[in-house]
């Protein structure tokens, strides 16, 4: 079997976030709690956030989903570690806007965020990948980063399709 | 593997598929394997040629014109009519609505049944119901006060026949429930279930859009009132559904929308309405489809539809045999192939279903992957979401065989 257009989906790198999750812990204190889920394929995701003052100083992630999901809650939980709530929000518009078909800006380094682009070739599986990024929007810092009351949920990701 | 005494034979009728156009696909350099049939089935080229057909020598508007077209148009809409009428064995043709699909026509009775509904009434719906047959009753329950119940299923995923009979009492005005589950397979016992609803004097609707088409439905044997299924799951055209309903039941619903020919005499304040099934279809209906489904009704007439139905079985017999060969695999439903349809549900704890359909796709295996419009059921099963695999008439052992095949890819390739 010809794999290489999976290769691209499936990147080494990913698989290890799929593998390894990152951010699977408890956190001391949630100020900020979401989740989201695709309708259409069931991935599920929760994402907490611990923060001091407007920067965010630890992330929990949790949910069930597929690789591709997983692998970006995972990536999402290192890499927004330590930013503050708008930095992080900057972070999911450019990926949502990259996913969406944008190039990558030259200055800007996605770090693992980057191995997520291959998505972009299964049409269908960029919800996934967006999953728990758009979480993190809806929920978590619209209104101007006013958090919502921890148990809010984030909302839904694209329609039901069919049957 | 142990497949012994179960020859790898070709099951079904060979050559078939070559009457399916788009199963001549290739798809990612491997030949198209279709196993989606339940969620729309492939479209043979008589239904193809039909409605192109429509198009090229008759295209008029129904029951609206007295020239030759429209003439034409109307007879080929109404054949259609009395067609189903017959397939599924319906009180009369009049009795038959036709729809846009199975779930416009189960909104189509929840809305014009609920002038006869008041708060405390009762229907009793199963665990195990497609969206379409809960999301209209939710709507409707949240408009009227009337509360829903639902048959819990048993592990093996079916009816808890026990618990139906607790649930069944003067409150329950209604019962609604799947023919064939598109996730479990099991095929209800529906004609039991009719038997105890009018025994406690509720009505009962069976939702067929997973049956009709894959084998015999009667609704005078199966004894129900009303029932619904979409054409484009037995081989017809997308857009093209079905509400047939006893005649005093068609008599007391309200029509949904109102418009053109559903209509008796209109004047600028008040109107009159046309007599069923009219009085439901408001507004110009897709006649092409309508005049294509009948070459998909010939087709599985040709074939028998009792040989359709020992086709499938068959096929469901060998699948769950094979998938059991794969260790850790979960598959839902009864273990028994005579007491399910044509299709398989399972979940992998290795590989999420989502990739499993990517993976599989990369091998030109199409199947399913979610919660199939059944999210409680999937709650009810302790998964988020399920692959599917599931038959029609032109489906063969070598397609289980390339399904067996990609799923241990999949397994590799996620392990390496
Ligand atoms: C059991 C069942 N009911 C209802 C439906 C709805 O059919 P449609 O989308 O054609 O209205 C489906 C298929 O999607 C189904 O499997
Ligand atoms: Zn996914």
């Amino acid at each position: 079997m010809n794999t290489n257009g999976l290769d691209q989906l499936y990147r080494e790198v990913i698989l290890d976030h799929h593998r390894h999750p990152r951010g699977r812990h408890k956190l001391h204190q949630v100020d900020v709690e979401a989740s989201g889920l695709n309708p259409s394929c069931g991935d599920e995701v929760t994402l907490q956030l611990e923060l001091d003052g407007d920067r965010i100083r630890d992330v929990a992630v949790d949910g069930r989903g597929c690789a591709v999901s997983t692998a970006s809650g995972s990536i999402l939980a290192e890499l927004i570690q330590g930013l503050t709530l708008d930095e992080a929000r900057r972070i999911a518009e450019l990926f949502k806007k990259v996913m969406h078909g944008e190039d990558v800006p030259d200055e800007i380094d996605m770090g693992d965020l980057e191995a997520l682009t291959g998505v972009r070739k299964f049409p269908v599986r960029i919800k996934c990948a967006l999953l728990p990024w758009v979480t993190l929007l809806n929920a978590a810092l619209d209104d101007a980063g006013a958090a919502r009351e921890p148990g809010g949920t984030g909302g839904a990701v694209g329609g039901e399709a069919g049957e | 593997m142990s497949v012994e005494g179960k020859p790898r034979r070709t099951t079904g009728w060979s050559g078939l598929g070559d009457h399916f156009p788009t199963l001549g696909r290739t798809i990612n350099a491997h030949r198209l394997v279709y196993l989606d049939t339940a969620a729309t089935a492939q479209k043979p080229e008589g239904v193809i040629a039909a409605e192109q057909e429509y198009y090229r020598s008759t295209n008029a508007n129904v029951h609206r014109g007295i020239h030759t077209l429209a003439e034409e148009a109307t007879a080929a809409y109404e054949n259609c009519r009395h067609r189903v009428a017959g397939l599924i064995s319906a009180p009369s043709a009049e009795s038959v609505v036709i729809t846009r699909n199975a779930t416009a026509a189960i909104n189509l009775v929840a809305r014009g049944l609920e002038h006869t509904f008041k708060a405390g009434d009762e229907i009793l719906l199963t665990e195990m119901e497609h969206h379409a047959n809960l999301v209209p009753w939710i709507m409707l329950a949240n408009r009227t006060g009337i509360r829903l119940r639902h048959i819990p299923i048993t592990d093996e995923g079916l009816l808890d026949l026990d618990r139906m009979t607790q649930l069944l009492t003067p409150r329950t005005r209604l019962v609604s429930l799947v023919h064939v589950s598109n996730v479990l397979g099991t095929i209800n016992p529906v004609r039991e279930v009719a038997e105890a609803a009018h025994a406690a004097g509720a009505r009962i609707l069976v939702d067929a859009a997973q049956s009709v088409g894959h084998m015999p439905v009667s609704m005078e044997d199966l004894g129900v009132d009303m029932l619904v299924f979409s054409a484009h799951k037995c081989y017809g055209p997308m857009g093209l559904g079905f509400l047939a309903a006893r005649p005093e039941i068609l008599e007391e619903m309200e029509p949904m929308e109102g418009g053109g020919e559903m209509i008796n005499e209109v004047f600028l304040d008040r109107a009159t309405w046309a007599e069923p099934p009219l009085k439901f279809e408001a507004g110009t209906p897709n006649v092409a489809a309508a005049a294509a489904f009948p070459p998909a009704l010939d087709l599985l007439e040709d074939l028998g539809l009792d040989a359709v139905r020992s086709h499938e079985r068959e096929l469901t017999d060998y699948a769950l045999d094979r998938l059991g060969e794969i260790d850790g695999l979960v598959v839902f439903g009864p273990h028994d192939p005579s007491l399910r349809g044509g299709l398989v549900a399972f979940h992998d704890p290795e590989v999420h279903p989502h990739d499993m359909a990517t993976l599989l796709d990369q091998a030109g295996v199409a199947v399913r992957a979610g919660h199939h419009c059944a999210q409680p059921l999937h709650r009810r099963l302790g998964v988020v979401a399920t692959t599917r695999a599931s038959f029609g008439v032109y489906s063969t052992n070598e397609d289980i065989d390339a399904l067996i095949e990609a799923i241990r890819f999949a397994r590799r390739y996620f392990q390496s």
